[in-house]
């Protein structure tokens, strides 16, 4: 079993708490992990992604050869697509709808979920809205994570586990929150992604 | 259960293990997170181990050789650019030799992610004729740390740890090992060969040239440079640090078709070399960085076909490997990748939303149709970014402190109403003695520090200019009268314009001090900020 993930956004916007989360749940199962990720320049604003490899072999390349990611996960729809050259051709595309503008040539959204539309796996949903119902805009990412859970091989109680310790420092509430984020993203995708299989 | 680490925290923890009493360095991508790991881990305390932030790479290396010195194992961290400021100490330190144990850790930015070059640190190594360690994974370079300090002592020798952007951010999971006990003083037996002058330098040089001879053995002998002949004659691979990593993802499901040498230590093992090049039909160099081995290889047999790299065009000569790019080196069929949809758009980093730096680049850049639009000199830091649309202040971007010297210079050649921009940092780190410069021959120069109370670029550390940079201009010799402040704020812009206009049209040096804190700074940290510059002024 191998499983290459890219986790894709802007600087800023948080994906190493998602890349943090699966490290930890990979680790618990005893399986091989490498992970890289951006710090530097691109942290100001910039296009910054992760690589996350799990595997029940040893891992060597830090970085996923492309054409072979299983799973691009975005919390923003361009940055998304550019990751598109690592897809393989059964991987699915999973992503928040709301996109990030701080540059003066973004494309038009609708545009963009249409070029995600061509590819046969993808998840397009309002990570953001619905952690704003559930709480707090700021656990979008555990929502998206949710909603990639069941293409993930790593069972949920790993996943649930990770979560639990990678946020009992702050509070029970903010666990909670966490928690209810990653079930409601999970409920969501799946009405969605059983609809896009079934095509 | 395995620790999961970046490569950067593996080897702060190997260090820790390894006896580590004191490390020393300036931030710089892709290098922080070592230092930064130490002085966040539990055992610092315990363990009274030194980690504070020096002001430059040079005197961070010096410290470090002054605890070495003393008997203790000295760690000194830098990224690869840092290494040409310390480079004096560095070659001169090869020469005294040390005493306790001493790693120099240098990360290398092959795609220049956050650098103004792709240097390879190999080549200081070599011309320092110190060893080289180059782990290929992160947990080998946790295990390389207890190796480098015991061998830096056993050969009395500074060792260089040369690594890259992708094994410093990328994590794994590590093993630990028990950790061995910090060494107690012990000053050297003979304190000359640290005293350079000429006639104990000839004597320790000869000694150093000797070395040589005991390091190619280690290295022929060194489990980190593993030989692996296959029955397959055809390919021969030589795969320095990281590249293993890239080469094996290719081949690891059957590696029965490929002769191997792993390199993880340097000087090269010329015996193990040889024998691969006889063995093979051909001999494929992967390396990240520029390729150093291969040239060597090819001056030791001579240019021929054999051997294969950057130089031959097997793979390019600049830029980041990747397990694509040695794939195909090794003629391993690759998918065509699909292309990325011609609707993404590029996306630059840029400075944050209400950061100080704006505002100042609007305040030059309302003088701009005054004096011209070339004549802004600018320095490294978030603030190199003021180079880049919409704001387009700074023309110039070379290296630590260059704003202050350039400007000078440019001064010197006749042009009227040079700008120097540099961050506090910056300043601290190489731009006073430039300052000196400019002070001593008075030249008509203009100088903004934008001090923001931190270093910025590289995740918000302690600048040790905070709440200095006054008595520092007044001690260097800036005239009262020419080292004003302003407040770079949106209500202040008319103000500042009018300072600016009046210190341009002074003709001799003016130094402008721009304040205001970093927005990702904590409010815990702007209040210990502000009771620090209190309690200095
Ligand atoms: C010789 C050298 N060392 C370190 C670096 C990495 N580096 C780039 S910018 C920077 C910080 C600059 O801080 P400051 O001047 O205060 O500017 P700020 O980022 O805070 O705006 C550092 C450490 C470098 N480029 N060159
Ligand atoms: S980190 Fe601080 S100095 Fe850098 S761009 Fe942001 S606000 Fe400005």
């Amino acid at each position: 079993m191998k499983t290459n993930i890219i986790l894709s956004g802007v600087g800023g916007q948080g994906i190493l708490t998602i890349a943090a989360v699966l490290d930890a749940a990979a680790l618990s199962e005893n399986l091989f992990i490498k992970q890289s990720e951006v710090h530097g320049m691109s942290q100001r604003g910039g296009a910054v992604q992760s690589h996350v490899r799990i595997s029940d072999k040893e891992v060597y390349s830090d970085l996923i050869p492309e054409g072979k990611a299983d799973l691009i996960l975005s919390v923003e729809p361009m940055e998304l697509l550019r990751y598109i050259p690592f897809l393989n051709k059964n991987g699915w595309l999973v992503t928040d709808s709301n996109p990030f503008i701080n540059t003066t040539n973004y494309p038009e959204k609708q545009d963009l979920y249409e070029q995600i539309k061509k590819y046969p796996y993808h998840v397009i949903i309002d990570a953001t809205d619905i952690a704003k119902k559930i709480g707090n805009s700021k656990v979008a990412n555990m929502v998206l994570l949710g909603a990639a859970s069941n293409i993930i091989p790593l069972s949920e109680d790993s996943l649930l586990n990770a979560i639990r310790s990678l946020f009992k420092h702050k509070s029970d509430k903010i666990v909670n929150l966490n928690l209810e984020a990653f079930f409601e993203g999970k409920k969501i995708a799946k009405e969605f992604t059983d609809l896009t299989v079934n095509k | 259960m395995k620790h999961l680490l970046l490569g950067n925290e593996a080897i702060a923890q190997g260090a820790i293990d390894a006896g580590l009493s004191g490390v020393y360095a300036y931030p710089g991508t892709p290098s922080t997170e070592i230092t930064e790991y130490i002085q966040k881990s539990k055992l610092t305390k315990e363990l009274n181990i030194h980690t504070t932030w020096s002001v430059n790479e040079k005197t961070a290396m010096e410290a470090a050789l002054g605890m070495s010195y003393t008997g203790k194992r000295a760690m000194v961290v830098m990224k690869h650019v840092g290494l040409n400021v310390a480079s004096d100490v560095f070659m001169n330190m090869s020469i005294s030799g040390i005493n306790g144990g001493l790693v120099v850790v240098v990360a290398d930015d092959p795609s220049m992610h956050s650098s103004q070059n792709e240097q390879d640190s190999r080549f200081y190594g070599k011309f320092a004729m110190v060893p080289i360690l180059e782990p290929s994974n992160q947990q080998e370079a946790y295990d390389i740390m207890h190796y480098a300090f015991d061998y830096s002592e056993e050969l009395q020798l500074p060792v260089l740890l040369r690594i890259v952007t992708r094994l410093s951010h990328s994590r794994s999971g590590i093993d630990f090992k028990s950790r061995r006990l910090q060494n107690e003083m012990q000053l050297p037996s003979d304190t000359s060969r640290f005293a350079l002058i000429p006639m104990n330098a000839k004597k320790q040089f000869e000694k150093l040239i000797h070395k040589k001879t005991i390091l190619v053995e280690h290295s022929e002998t060194s489990s980190f440079n593993e030989l692996t002949l296959s029955e397959d004659k055809e390919i021969g691979i030589i795969a320095c640090g990281i590249a293993y990593n890239y080469v094996m993802e290719n081949i690891s499901e059957d590696t029965s078709f490929y002769s191997i040498l792993k390199i993880s230590q340097y000087p090269l093992p010329k015996e193990k070399i040889k024998k691969l090049y006889k063995h093979c039909d051909k001999i494929l160099v992967v390396e990240e960085g520029y390729p150093i081995v291969e040239e060597l290889l090819h001056n030791y047999f001579d240019t021929n076909d054999k051997i294969k790299g950057k130089l031959t065009g097997d793979i390019p000569l600049t830029g980041e490997l990747n397990p694509n790019i040695v794939g195909n080196s090794l003629g391993i069929f690759q998918n065509a990748a699909k292309s990325i949809p011609d609707i993404v758009s590029s996306r630059p980093p840029r400075l944050c939303e209400g950061c100080g730096h704006t505002d100042l680049f609007n305040t030059i850049n309302e003088l701009i149709p005054e004096i011209g639009n070339k004549n802004v000199f600018g320095d490294i830091g978030c603030y190199a970014l003021g180079s880049l649309p919409p704001l387009n202040t700074i023309n110039t971007l070379i290296d630590m402190g260059a704003s202050i010297t350039m400007a000078k210079g440019a001064a010197d050649a006749g042009l009227e109403n040079a700008i120097a921009v540099i961050g506090d940092s910056t300043f601290t780190h190489s731009g006073m003695t430039g300052l000196l410069d400019a002070v001593y021959e008075n030249s008509p120069i203009t100088v903004i520090i934008s001090d923001n109370s931190a270093i910025a670029m590289t995740g918000a550390q302690e600048s040790s200019a905070v709440g200095r940079l006054h008595k520092i201009c007044l001690g260097i010799g800036v005239h009262p009268d020419h080292l004003k402040t302003m407040i770079p704020l949106k209500k202040n812009h008319q103000e500042n314009v009018e300072l600016l206009r009046t210190e341009l049209k002074y003709k001799g040096l003016s130094v402008i001090i721009s304040e205001r804190p970093c927005v990702r700074l904590s409010r815990d940290r702007k209040e210990d900020i502000k009771s620090k510059i209190a309690s200095l002024s």
